[in-house]
């Protein structure tokens, strides 16, 4: 089958991209825009560690067709940061030591963004609840809840 | 013991030097990396969990339009199982060439048949439908139980015990005092019965490679494993290259717990990349991964202890049976040599065998075997204390292990940090705390202890100062969970600069000197070691090119605060000479500064720990939750603090997990019904609390900083610290696990069936 040519923004970029007409968004970060941030941990939308957002709405990119983002805002981790400057919540989850492996790193800081967006004073279990579709094995998710927590402290201080 | 006073870096909570590539999305895991010209290789996979393979007819396959490469068991090495092991660490290459690929028999559904390598992975994948087999479907067994019967259908008609073709693989006891007379001399006496479910590491990154095989044999291969010196070794092995042929490049790794000890997919892809010419990447699926790797072991275990009215224990039996899955080597010497050992016990015997069974080859996972013994005598130990009317955590302490005692798998324990774990867990604001309201629901508390023996062994490290006076640490483990951040301490602390200046990579098979695997909670014990020799040599140098410089005797010359100064004012005045000044110097002054050690070290010091548990069930639901959680342990010496408590709150997740709801469930056809994440149920972030930590330090006198591994001890308590509070708080005590809601319901007497009727 012929490719589908698919015109999308991505982390604010204008993008253009070929794919086959049942890749995964995934498939595209990670393939034809070589965007490889966004992690394949089950295919099922599961884990959440190919965590982005279409027009600022968290999906599993997993569960998204590459030809859905036509027309769209994408936005994966390598548009969190500001150049140089990176986003509170990473410098946070650095320096909070909230993350261990990595892999699941990525999603939680996308969807950690996601919720601060919508709700810029979470509660813990609104916390818990919103990274409940975003596996980490590693950390037992203690860390990653405090980081999002002052994350969103500081951010309301500012 | 020469432990660093007044740190700096050591203890604190630095950031660590590959964290800016991990927040930021740029770190490159397996599955990350592309070549050109890459192509895709895929597994054909049993779906029965025992037949004989009578023949494979690759043809239609190879003619597939994009199909470059099949592969099947004749292009893997062949290790006869008659002339006797080929042990590579604690896999015997007789087991893994038989797991990479079925020979004669497929023993599990998932078992690798044959690989195919093709332009695109739709491809490759289509072309693995192609391929015949010719399969003899034969009986199987998946359940200890079915797989001691008599009429057990045998994985491997070679082995024998007592003499007769037997699915038992191995048996190991531990032995002290006379167990029959420390039973007479109890007044009480308590035997029961436990079983858990395998379950899964679980990591979220699935198994991946990029291979790369050149015309004249030369090998690179990027993946993700817990030690690129194994997947150099048994990929060498499995495919006749030699290791020096082999560049095996450690991506950074997505997790691995144990399950990526061993190889799966290197020797596969060598072969693929090898017979087409062209780099191969393989990826698994979360599918793949749950019914071909890992997981580890179900078991069966009872455990008999008797203790005298006024609370000593004098006796104890434990037999622990272990599913090793389709290939021997489930880790009994864990299950039976750690679960009695917090415990000064005179007459113990406790006992493992290794049983096959048609499920995938069990790998090992977090403190291998010992939350399994564990579980059962931490659950016994509790039922003897309410028995003696003793609280659970004073009836540890009056039976603890301490310097001194004899522990059943041998070793007399030098100091060891035990009787502190159980100490700060009884002082702890979680175990004074009154249990709460439930709110209808039923609230308990339960304790548990637990150890691993932690592990030294191979560690090589090559330190080398920048022209621009800087530090790059070079050493050989996969940092799995933060342990560079550990090194950019320990070598910053000791040259006395900003670790900031530190920069610390994990170097490939061939660049930096052996390093066995990133496992038994040894890396940082042992990396610290070698980083810190290779330090110590450099500040050395340093020491005597200032010496030159100055025309003094390089004994009149300290290092201290990242600068040469005059150890004392009879050596005379100089301005000190920072590292900066002396890496710009080093051309005229000698050459290059940078030293490397190899080791085998020695000297880790076991780990224990001590947990308290609180759990909420809800008995309309059968649902019981972990409603606050805090894990006591001897940690030695926290080099990372966040990282040191990061692997504690892991291991306790895991824990929960194990205990409430992970295991593999099968079909009637013998498969893993619950391949993937969405029935295989992890703990996710709102199944749990905040989980407390208490770092016990009892530096360990054998090491530098004070190390003790850390990584395993913090799984071991768990699942008998939940079933302790599920007890507590039914009334009714578990002797299966997971505790699920509709297993505990079924223990409540369906109360809900009841309110519905």
């Amino acid at each position: 089958m012929a490719k589908v040519h698919v015109t999308t923004s991505i982390n604010g970029e204008p993008m253009e991209f070929l794919c086959e007409p049942s890749d995964t968004m995934l498939d595209a970060l990670r393939g034809p825009l070589a965007l490889t941030g966004s992690k394949e941990g089950c295919a099922s939308g599961d884990c959440g560690a190919c965590s982005i957002t279409l027009d600022d709405r968290l999906v599993c990119s997993c569960l998204m067709l590459a030809v859905e983002s036509e027309g769209h805002e994408i936005r994966t981790i390598e548009g969190l940061a500001q150049g140089e400057r990176l986003h509170p919540l990473q410098q946070k989850f650095l320096e909070m030591a909230a993350l261990q492996c990595g892999i699941c790193t990525s999603g939680m800081l996308v969807a950690s963004d996601a919720l601060l967006k919508k709700n810029p004073d979470p509660s813990e279990e609104e916390v818990r609840f919103w990274l409940a579709g975003n596996l980490c094995r590693c950390t037992g998710y203690d860390k990653i809840v405090r980081a999002v927590m002052e994350t969103a402290a500081e951010m309301r201080a500012h | 013991m020469n432990l660093v006073t007044n740190n700096k870096w050591i203890g604190q909570r630095t950031i660590r030097p590959d964290g800016m590539d991990k927040v930021t999305g740029r770190a490159q895991f397996a599955a990350d990396t592309t070549m050109p010209g890459m192509i895709w290789g895929k597994v054909l996979r049993s779906p029965h969990p025992h037949a004989r393979i009578r023949s494979i007819d690759t043809s239609k396959a190879e003619k597939l339009p994009g199909v470059k490469a099949v592969v099947t068991s004749k292009d893997i090495v062949d290790f006869p199982i008659e002339k006797g092991a080929v042990m590579l660490g604690i896999q015997d290459m007789r087991w893994m060439c038989r797991n990479v690929m079925a020979r004669d028999k497929a023993l599990f559904p998932g078992h690798p048949i044959a690989a195919v390598a093709a332009t695109t992975e739709a491809i490759a994948e289509e072309a693995c439908k192609l391929i015949e087999v010719d399969y003899e479907v034969l009986p199987w067994s998946i359940e200890i139980d079915d797989a001691l019967k008599l009429d057990a259908p045998i994985l491997h008609e070679f082995n024998k015990f007592d003499g007769k073709p037997s699915n038992i693989v191995g048996r190991l006891e531990h032995k002290k005092g006379d167990i029959e007379r420390g039973f007479e001399q109890a007044d009480i006496v308590i035997e029961r019965t436990f079983t858990t479910r395998p379950v899964h590491q679980g990591y979220i990154e699935p198994h991946a490679c990029l291979i790369s095989v050149a015309p004249d044999g030369k090998t690179t291969i990027w993946s993700s494993s817990q030690g690129q010196f194994m997947v150099r070794a048994m990929t060498a092995y499995l495919t006749g290259i030699p290791q020096s042929d082999i560049r095996a490049i450690p991506a950074e790794i997505g997790g691995g717990f144990g399950g990526k000890t061993i190889v799966y997919l290197e020797p596969l892809a060598t072969l693929l990349a090898k017979k087409s010419g062209r780099p191969v990447k393989m990826v698994m699926t979360r599918e793949e991964v749950m019914r071909a790797t890992g997981p580890t072991s179900g078991s069966k275990s009872t455990v008999k202890i008797g203790a005298t009215k006024d609370g000593k224990i004098v006796a104890a039996h434990g037999t622990f049976y272990l599913q090793a899955g389709a290939f021997p080597g489930s880790p009994i010497r864990g299950a039976a040599g750690c679960s009695f050992t917090p415990y000064d016990i005179p007459n113990l015997l406790s006992e493992g065998y290794d049983v096959c069974s048609n499920r995938s080859k069990v790998a090992a996972y977090r403190a291998p075997g010992a939350p399994i013994g564990a579980y059962a005598v931490e659950c016994v130990l509790d039922e003897v204390a309410e028995a003696l009317k003793i609280d659970p955590l004073d009836f540890r302490l009056k039976n603890a292990a301490k310097e001194g005692t004899k522990a059943a798998h041998g070793p007399v324990f030098p100091r060891i940090g035990y009787i502190e774990t159980v100490e700060a867990a009884k002082a702890s604001p979680h175990y004074a705390a009154p249990l709460g309201d439930g709110n209808g629901k039923l609230r308990g508390r339960g304790v548990a202890s637990g150890f691993w023996f932690n592990a030294g062994g191979e560690s090589s490290a090559q330190v080398n100062i920048t022209e621009d006076g800087n530090v790059v640490v070079t050493t050989g483990h996969p940092d799995i969970g933060g342990s560079r951040a550990g090194i950019a301490n320990i070598c910053a602390e000791l040259l006395g600069i900003d670790y900031r200046r530190v920069s610390v990579i994990i170097g490939d098979t061939q660049t930096v000197g052996f390093s066995n695997l990133t496992g038994g909670s040894r890396v940082l014990f042992a990396s610290a070691m070698v980083v810190t020799q290779s330090t110590e040599k450099i500040i050395q140098t340093l020491r005597e090119r200032a010496a030159k410089i100055w025309e003094i005797d390089p004994e009149a010359v300290k290092w201290e605060n990242g600068a040469a100064h005059p150890a004392s004012p009879n050596a005379g005045q100089f301005e000190p000479l920072t590292l900066e000044e002396l890496a710009e110097k080093a051309p005229a002054m000698g050459g290059p500064i940078g030293a490397g050690v190899q080791l085998n070290t020695q000297g880790a010091d076991g780990g224990f720990g001590t947990h308290v548990c609180d759990v909420e069930v809800d008995v309309d639901l059968g649902i019981a939750r972990v409603i606050r959680y805090t894990a006591v342990q001897d940690v030695g010496r926290a080099i990372h603090p966040g990282y040191v408590e990061g692997q504690l709150q892991g291991g306790v997740a895991q824990g929960i997990g194990w205990a409430l709801n992970e295991e593999y469930i099968y079909t009637k056809e013998g498969k893993v019904d619950n391949p993937g994440f969405l029935d295989y149920r992890m703990p996710v972030c709102s199944d749990l609390p905040m989980i407390d930590c208490i770092m016990v330090e009892i530096p360990n006198p054998k090491h530098p900083q004070g190390v003790k591994g850390v990584g395993e001890v913090p799984l071991v308590p768990v699942m008998a610290a939940v079933a302790n509070a599920i007890y507590n708080a039914l009334g009714k005590r578990f002797y299966a696990l997971p505790m699920s809601p509709p297993k505990v319901l079924e223990k409540l007497e369906g109360p809900m069936q009841q309110a519905a009727e």
